[in-house]
């Protein structure tokens, strides 16, 4: 009975007794969740554009925040380096396609699939050889980014919300719509839907692959630096946050490999579920739920909508 | 043409089977001392200053004096990523070569090695880290993890905070927090704690960061904020130490009621800028290179070029902590060859010379490190000192030793640990009974 008094009944009358700690756990959760949906639509894009999931899309977050501090550290101005790091994306977005996709293509997905794990293994050893293995501290006030927090009394209790969070929140907020306009509203969007709904029909009407290939890897460049510098300030710019990579996988089963408004509907879900859970149910069985909460939490939702919330759904004749 | 084909092959044979046997000449003449480091991966932060220690003051040695009793060091890194599987492979390939010793870096990789040490007969120098309980010597022969076991350093932890609340019995009744990572390495004191919990009645609660969480503990510092533990105590490695301290300046947690472990390196609490000012680790050895030996290793490797360490980083606390661990090895091989009268010694040499360390004030000083630790005896019964250590305070720019020495808790740690060695060799069906060689029984 007790243990039922410990699942149902009491996280709720937690919540209720002090609901600045819910709106603070909220409010973890939601940024959280905004960074994995960014991290995820880097995977996103790719997987529309060609069908393949970019196991390099977590190095490419490393790799890029790596390269901009980097750079401010040989004594490049701050905003000069980031300038300057969204030219060396640029650049490997036209290296894996002229070197990667390009050799590649009608090959079999789980070809290209092996491939961006070459690419993973590549940049690895790249940024290491370049930059190091020691980790960095991100160059935030260089980057006038605010540091510090919007504390107030609420509820009784209090909430404290980081300056970087608020602007982390806003500045993915703001990229995720640019990138929904993006592909919803111009030329070069609808030429990416069409070739990722079919690479033949799109050649057909003279779409270029390899434009659309080198534009989606190089938004997917853009998406990791973000990510990377988000992150970064919170923790440290190292090969650790590779591991926050893999964050976007449950977000991804959630949302569907699909879909932009998916991967952020699904980072949002996953990003409160998980901090809900660590914070009020996390206790009961030794805490450190976290990691496996939200795979859970995606499995869930694949029991109902196995092509995840916004994802396609595949017809296929037999 | 066939004969030239012919020339060419025979010449390719002849030129292996040379290249061959100068390996094998020079491997008889060496002594081979094998390195698991991790340079990559998410705990490289952590892992590449203590691989420069490691390397840089045994590298200094065949370099100033040509090894150790005029025979050099064979020394060889093998990357681990921080990864006990890795760390079991590094191990496996570097088996036939005759090491003379090893040194795993990860508590994880170390629980594998403890069974596979004395069939093998390759002894594991798990320094301060690794399985408590096998600083019991009788029942790991093969084991050893000078100066400290995890348990001796949580119970100086609580022995600090004990003082600080006017003596241990005060701590009934207060909260003490525990944040660590959620591996082999964080759990290793749970019981310990768990045990000294219940006796002295201090309420513990249990923070675990798992690692692919490390830069993401928002959930657990809430929780922190929620419970208002009086003390957090810290066991992080690699990027979790900067991000933990990082939240604690977030939810505004008194940094000087943040102490850790003795892992924290001065990058981990530089990043998380001028607010992480007083959070406190433990430690018990010098910090600075203002040491003959360290001289040496800047005039001999360093600065020759040798060494993969940035100049700075000689002397901060990790690249210390690497060379203490090497320092460890150099005495161990010496004494081996002083016990057995062979140049070239063995496992089961090097084995012997660890039992038979001892670091006196006069050796450290003949070894160009006078006071840069507490002397260090090892027998065939302790394989570990239990040695006392002292806290470190971060001031913004370096860390500053702020007490004097702090004992563990030995009285209570050492039933538990006997108690825990006794376990472990009954759990495991067939561990051997000791067989081996005593040379320093007292």
């Amino acid at each position: 009975m007790d243990i039922l008094y410990s699942i149902f009944i009491d996280p709720f009358v937690q919540m209720v007794d002090a609901p600045d700690l819910l709106i603070q756990t909220l409010w973890e959760g939601l940024v959280s969740g905004v960074l994995y949906a960014l991290i995820a639509l880097g995977f996103v894009l790719i997987f529309k554009a060609s069908g393949v999931f970019n196991f390099a899309q977590g190095i490419m977050v490393v790799f890029a925040a790596l390269t901009l501090v980097g750079l401010f550290e040989i004594g490049v101005p701050a905003l000069l380096a980031l300038v300057l790091t969204v030219g060396v994306m640029y650049v490997l977005a036209v290296g894996v396609e002229r070197v990667m996709l390009r050799p590649l293509v009608n090959q079999p997905d789980i070809i290209l699939f092996m491939a961006t794990f070459g690419l993973t293994y590549f940049l690895i050893g790249l940024g290491e050889l370049v930059f190091g293995g020691n980790p960095k501290s991100m160059i935030t006030q260089e980057l006038y980014l605010p540091t510090g927090s919007v504390d107030f009394e609420l509820l009784g209790g209090f909430v404290s919300l980081q300056k970087l969070d608020i602007a982390a929140a806003l500045i993915a907020s703001i990229m995720v719509a640019g990138l929904a306009v993006f592909f919803q509203k111009t030329r070069i969007g609808r030429a990416l839907r069409a070739v990722a709904d079919s690479h033949k029909a799109a050649l057909s009407v003279g779409i270029s692959l390899n434009q659309i290939w080198v534009i989606v890897w190089f938004t997917a460049g853009v998406v990791a630096l973000t990510t990377g510098i988000m992150w970064g300030a919170r923790s440290d710019v190292s090969f650790a946050l590779q591991i926050v990579g893999l964050k976007a996988l449950p977000v991804l089963i959630l949302g569907g490999f699909t879909s932009v408004p998916g991967a952020i509907v699904g980072g949002l879900i996953i990003g409160v579920g998980e901090k809900l859970g660590e914070f009020y149910w996390g206790p009961l069985v030794g805490g450190g739920i976290e990691s496996w909460l939200a795979y859970f939490i995606a499995l869930v939702f694949l029991l109902f909508r196995p092509q995840g919330l916004f994802g396609d759904k595949i017809i296929e004749r037999i | 043409m066939f004969k030239t084909y012919q020339a060419i092959a025979l010449s390719a044979v002849i030129a292996s089977a040379s290249i061959f046997a100068i390996e094998r000449a020079q491997a008889q003449d060496e002594i081979y001392v094998p390195l698991f480091t991790y340079r990559t991966g998410p705990f490289s932060g952590s892992g590449i200053p203590i691989a420069n220690g490691l390397h840089d003051y045994l590298a200094m040695l065949n370099e100033r004096d040509g090894g150790i009793g005029g025979v050099r060091l064979r020394i060889e890194e093998c990357e681990t990523s921080y990864d006990a599987k890795k760390g079991v492979e590094c191990y496996e390939a570097v088996k036939a070569k005759k090491p003379v010793i090893v040194n795993p870096w990860s508590t994880g990789t170390t629980l594998s090695l403890i069974p596979r040490a004395s069939v093998d007969k390759v002894p594991v120098l798990s320094m301060a880290y690794g399985l408590s309980a096998s600083a019991d010597g009788e029942t790991f022969p093969w084991i050893f993890n000078p100066p400290n076991t995890y348990w001796d350093g949580m119970s100086s932890i609580l022995n600090y905070i004990g003082e600080q609340e006017g003596g241990l019995e005060n701590l009934k009744d207060k909260k003490i927090g525990y944040v660590y990572l959620d591996a082999g390495f964080g759990k290793e004191p749970i019981p310990l704690l768990e045990s000294l919990s219940k006796e002295i009645g201090f309420d513990l609660k249990l923070y675990p960061v798992p690692a692919d969480n490390m830069q993401n503990q928002s959930s657990q510092w809430l929780s922190i904020r929620r419970d208002k533990p009086d003390y957090v105590v810290l066991f992080g490695w690699g990027a979790l130490n900067p991000t933990a301290i990082k939240e604690a300046v977030k939810i505004n947690y008194p940094r000087d009621k943040l102490i850790s472990i003795w892992w924290p390196g001065e990058d981990d609490v530089r990043s998380a800028g001028p607010q992480a000012k007083g959070i406190k680790a433990l430690n018990w050895h010098a910090v600075g290179a203002d040491f003959p030996a360290i001289e040496d290793i800047r005039k001999h490797v360093v600065d020759a070029g040798k060494s993969k360490t940035d100049k700075a980083k000689v002397g901060e606390v990790l690249y210390n902590r690497g060379l203490y661990n090497s320092l460890l090895i150099a005495e161990a091989i010496a004494n081996a060859q002083k016990i057995t009268g062979k140049k070239v010694v063995d496992g089961e040499d090097v084995r012997r010379g660890l039992e038979s360390i001892d670091l006196t004030p006069e050796r450290l000083k003949e070894l160009g490190l006078e006071g840069f630790a507490e002397p260090l005896k090892l027998t065939c019964k302790d394989h570990n000192g239990h040695k006392a250590t002292f806290v470190q305070e971060w001031d913004g720019d370096k860390w500053v030793r702020i007490t004097d020495p702090i004992d563990p808790l030995r009285d209570r740690v050492k039933p538990l640990l006997e108690s825990a060695a006794k376990e472990y060799a009954e759990k495991n069906s067939g561990w051997p009974k000791r067989t081996e060689a005593c040379d320093s029984p007292a």
